[in-house]
């Protein structure tokens, strides 16, 4: 029973991490621009599906750092091509725009994928291969799941903390008018964000992918939870939006044991539902939902 | 005295840690126009978003005509009959001036969603008499003319004087003006402070917040000055402009 | 305003249901009135969203849950359930609508104190366990959805049914139900109603200060669209006699969105009019493999370059609806 619980606290944790990340990549673009990016999923489909393309002719790490970038570029491609030029846009336009962008990006990865689900290589080893810890079998791949959801969150606090680009970030996303007043050039920072959200959801797509699998449809429900775990954050605190992550991925995959499998969905959108309802300021304070959604209106 | 139309009792309120009300308690006699100031930041705004239930007060208690308000929701204490107009002029973009005007009847009409749907063979009396009291606003401030004119599209002094038809459509008891005649040129500054002094005489009882002594100072009968929400002090205009406390307040703060 | 000039679209959309029947009969291009039948019913849909968000400026990106509550409801009814409704079948289309309108008053209740974002988020996922609880439940046929929905008889000698005989009866019965909906729409919009519902899209507390119950109109005209998605899905579903689980999709509900947003978004006559022609080409296969790109990409187009919807882009026309086109700001 211990084993059994352990193994399912695993599979939670890989899982929530991953909804982390799309969490932190929409903050990114929030904090930077006011939008709500509802393309985010589509990142990790990206992601998945370039490296899965890229692996037949290129040794496996070349093929995830080559899909990384040109995921982010795609990234800054949609923010430069569709977002950039438009003046103090509604919360409604940006809404219908990003989530037609996302039915565009899953359309195009149809047509030039087709809907068959597919996976990357094990990056250790393969799918047979397991280690013991604490009782519980595990790939080898949840480590690198983790791994590098860890690193990755480490190195964006390291960059928002450390460096003047992510001081200006920040800067920016508190006052971007003041922020330009100082000099920063606030423009190419929203770029900037596009970038490092999509290629931090590119990376996540990759490294979950022979788990989980990589398919065109993908993105929706990865964006819903991602939000959630975003909400659970107040849209800003990243410690807190990888708390509800894993919060969030333990109890879907909790549901699991009691519910049919086709459920597992049901009963995260279900937590989302009832957060936005009752805590719409997120876990640690801040502002009310219903406000923030107002910003820049 | 005869009784007060809005009485405030000992109001509180918090942003934060912050104390933006600090045991405010005041009264309105009817059919008199009441201001009140104080340096920006003083909880002015935020006192009247107490009184019109935009903000729901942390302490104290608000009466309105003798019936308690505290708390209720906006739409409850406009259907009290207090009205209000904002600071930075909220009209509703993409309908005419009229049309703006009418919906500050809404609370004098009754029909709903199922009437609505079933169309002007339900509604066509109502509409037209809510038109014409309408139309009967606008040129009782002489914006009649405006009436087709969308609302957004008007120079900003006008749109000022159409927020007002729109909260005097309502038929109020109490109107609640913040901050009428920022952002107003001299003249129609002027222009604003004749429209409120005619007010009264509609019986309509006025509660004014303006940190521009000198519009306040010639239209009100009574004056509250507010200071880190506290009342420093409250009487005629004379009082107030006499009022060593005031002038340390106003010339201590960096605008009046 | 003049009776007429309001109603104007009312009369233009019955005048062109008949003169489109007559062509197509004349012609022998009959068939061509099962996808415009089929196109009426999703145009019911957008008719009601509409109003919910070109009025109330309220977004929903979960319209196709109510459509498909409603056709599932009936459709289960009708199949597994028949035991109650023997004597009366046609019951069961009231039913599948009263029962989405009570799904769409307990959802609305809580989602609609959301704004911006988070209201467009919390429909999403709204929709999304729609389409999720009917994949994973085999009262829904799972994958397969529910096949076999009998016709349903209606009164004097109606009925609902994708017989190649009762083509001509069951175009009648879609348009005359969509023209309805636009006759009631255009009421509720040019009424006190309608006012205090632009204003509240306009300003929420300029519109509260006033005496508008904010959440309860928001509540009333969400519950009111969901009611048109479920008429809508519930006549489907016994025309086609078949209803499946991409009806509740996402996609589904984000072209719903895609056709407001191009009819105009606050333009009931205009959404009737991108609506039915749109979904007509899409149901004849206009748009081949391509088509939720197309939808996708119009929602993109329409909202970069034409926010006041396909027909704000002819001069002419921009202020010819019964209502302007509400132009995001």
């Amino acid at each position: 029973m211990g084993a059994q619980l352990l193994q399912y606290l695993f599979s939670g944790v890989t899982t929530g991490s991953i909804y982390a990340i799309v969490g932190i990549g929409f903050t990114i673009i929030y904090n930077s621009t006011g939008i709500i990016n509802f393309a985010q999923g589509e990142f990790l489909m990206l992601g998945g599906m370039i490296s899965v393309s890229l692996a037949h002719v290129l040794p496996l790490a070349a093929a995830v750092a080559a899909a990384v970038v040109i995921t982010g570029l795609i990234g800054v491609l949609l923010q430069l091509v569709f977002i950039s030029w438009l003046r103090s846009p509604s919360v409604l336009r940006m809404i219908i725009i990003t989530i037609g962008l996302s039915i565009l990006i899953r359309e195009a990865a149809l047509h030039v994928w087709n809907e068959k689900v597919r996976a990357l290589p094990f990056w250790t080893g393969d799918e047979t291969s397991s280690l013991a810890v604490l009782g519980a079998r595990i790939s080898p791949q949840v480590l690198w799941v983790l791994g590098v959801c860890g690193l990755m969150v480490a190195a964006l606090s390291l960059f928002f903390r450390s460096t003047l680009t992510g001081r200006a970030m920040r800067a920016c996303a508190s006052n971007a008018n003041a922020a330009r007043l100082c000099g920063i050039r606030t423009s190419l920072l929203v770029t900037l964000s596009f970038f490092i959200a999509a290629a931090m959801g590119a990376l996540a797509g990759c490294v979950i992918s022979p788990l989980t699998q990589t398919q065109y449809d993908m993105g929706t429900s990865l964006a819903i939870k991602g939000f959630t775990c975003a909400v659970l954050g107040g849209l800003g605190n990243v410690t807190a939006a990888v708390a509800a992550g894993l919060l969030i991925g333990v109890l879907e995959s909790a549901s699991i044991s009691i519910l049919p499998l086709a459920y597992k969905d049901v009963v995260s959108l279900a937590i989302m539902l009832a957060i936005l309802f009752f805590r719409p300021e997120g876990l640690f304070g801040g502002r009310p939902a219903s406000l923030l959604g107002t910003r820049r209106a | 005295m005869s009784a007060p139309l809005l009485e405030v009792r000992g109001l509180h309120h918090w942003f934060g840690g912050l104390h933006v009300i600090d045991g405010v308690s005041f009264v309105c006699q009817p059919q008199t126009v009441k201001a009140i100031i104080g340096p920006n930041g003083a909880g002015k705004t935020t006192l009247f978003n107490l009184v019109a239930g935009a903000l729901s007060p942390v302490g104290g208690s608000i009466f309105f005509d003798g019936i308690p308000t505290t708390g209720l929701p906006p739409h409850r204490i406009a259907a009290h009959g207090i009205s209000r107009t904002f600071q930075a002029t909220r009209l509703f973009p993409r309908m005419t001036v009229l049309e703006n005007v009418m919906v500050g009847m809404h609370g004098r009409s009754r029909h709903g969603f199922l009437a609505g749907m079933a169309g002007p063979a339900v509604t066509r009396r109502e509409e037209a008499r809510v038109r014409v009291s309408c139309l009967d606003v606008l040129s009782s401030l002489g914006i009649a003319d405006l009436a087709r004119r969308d609302a957004q599209d008007l120079p900003f002094g006008r749109q000022r004087v159409v927020e007002l038809a729109r909260a005097l459509a309502s038929g109020p008891r109490l109107l609640l003006l913040d901050e009428p005649a920022c952002g107003l040129n001299p003249r129609e500054t002027e222009e604003m402070a004749v429209l409120i002094g005619s007010l009264r005489a509609r019986g309509i009882t006025v509660l004014v917040v303006d940190h521009d002594m000198s519009l306040v100072m010639g239209i009100s009968d009574e004056v509250l000055v507010l200071s880190f929400g506290q009342t420093i002090a409250e009487g005629t205009p004379r009082e107030i402009q006499a009022n060593p406390e005031v002038i340390q307040v106003y010339l201590g703060a960096d605008d009046a | 305003m003049s009776l007429l000039r309001r109603y104007l679209p009312v009369i233009l959309l019955a005048a062109v249901v008949v003169i489109v029947q007559i062509l197509l009969s004349a012609t022998k291009l009959d068939y061509f009135l099962t996808q415009l039948t089929m196109s009426a019913y999703y145009t019911l849909v957008t008719l009601g969203l509409c109003l919910l968000m070109g009025y109330a400026g309220q977004v929903s990106l979960g319209h196709a849950g109510f459509f498909a509550i409603g056709a599932y409801t009936t459709a289960v009814l009708s199949t597994a359930g028949a035991g109650l409704l023997r004597f009366a079948p046609w019951l069961s289309i009231p039913t599948a609508v009263v029962l989405t309108a009570l799904v769409a008053l307990v959802i609305g209740m809580p989602v609609l104190r959301l704004r911006g974002h988070y209201l467009a988020m919390a429909t999403l996922a709204f929709g999304f366990i729609v389409s999720r609880v009917i994949l994973g439940t085999s009262l829904f046929g799972q994958a397969d959805g529910i096949s076999d929905i009998p016709a349903i008889r209606l009164f004097a000698g109606l009925v609902i049914s994708g017989k190649r005989t009762l083509r001509v009866q069951n175009y009648y019965i879609a348009w005359t139900l969509v023209t309805i909906g636009l006759f009631l729409a255009i009421n509720l919009v040019g009424s006190r109603v309608g006012r205090a519902l632009r204003a509240i899209n306009g300003n929420e507390e300029a519109a509260a200060a006033m005496g508008v119950n904010v959440s309860r109109y928001k509540l009333a005209v969400f519950v009111t669209s969901a009611v048109y998605a479920s008429v809508g899905g519930a006549f489907l579903a016994h025309y086609n006699g078949g209803i499946g689980p991409s009806e509740a999709g996402v996609m589904k509900s984000v072209r719903y969105v895609a056709l407001v947003a191009a009819g105009g978004m606050g333009s009931p006559w205009g959404t009737v009019a991108v609506s039915a022609l749109l979904t007509f080409l899409s149901l004849r296969g206009a748009f081949g493999l391509f088509d939720d790109a197309v939808f996708g990409a119009l929602l993109v187009a329409i909202m970069l370059f034409a926010p006041n919807g396909l027909f704000g882009l002819l001069p002419g026309l921009r202020r010819g609806g019964p209502r302007r086109a509400g132009r995001p700001r």
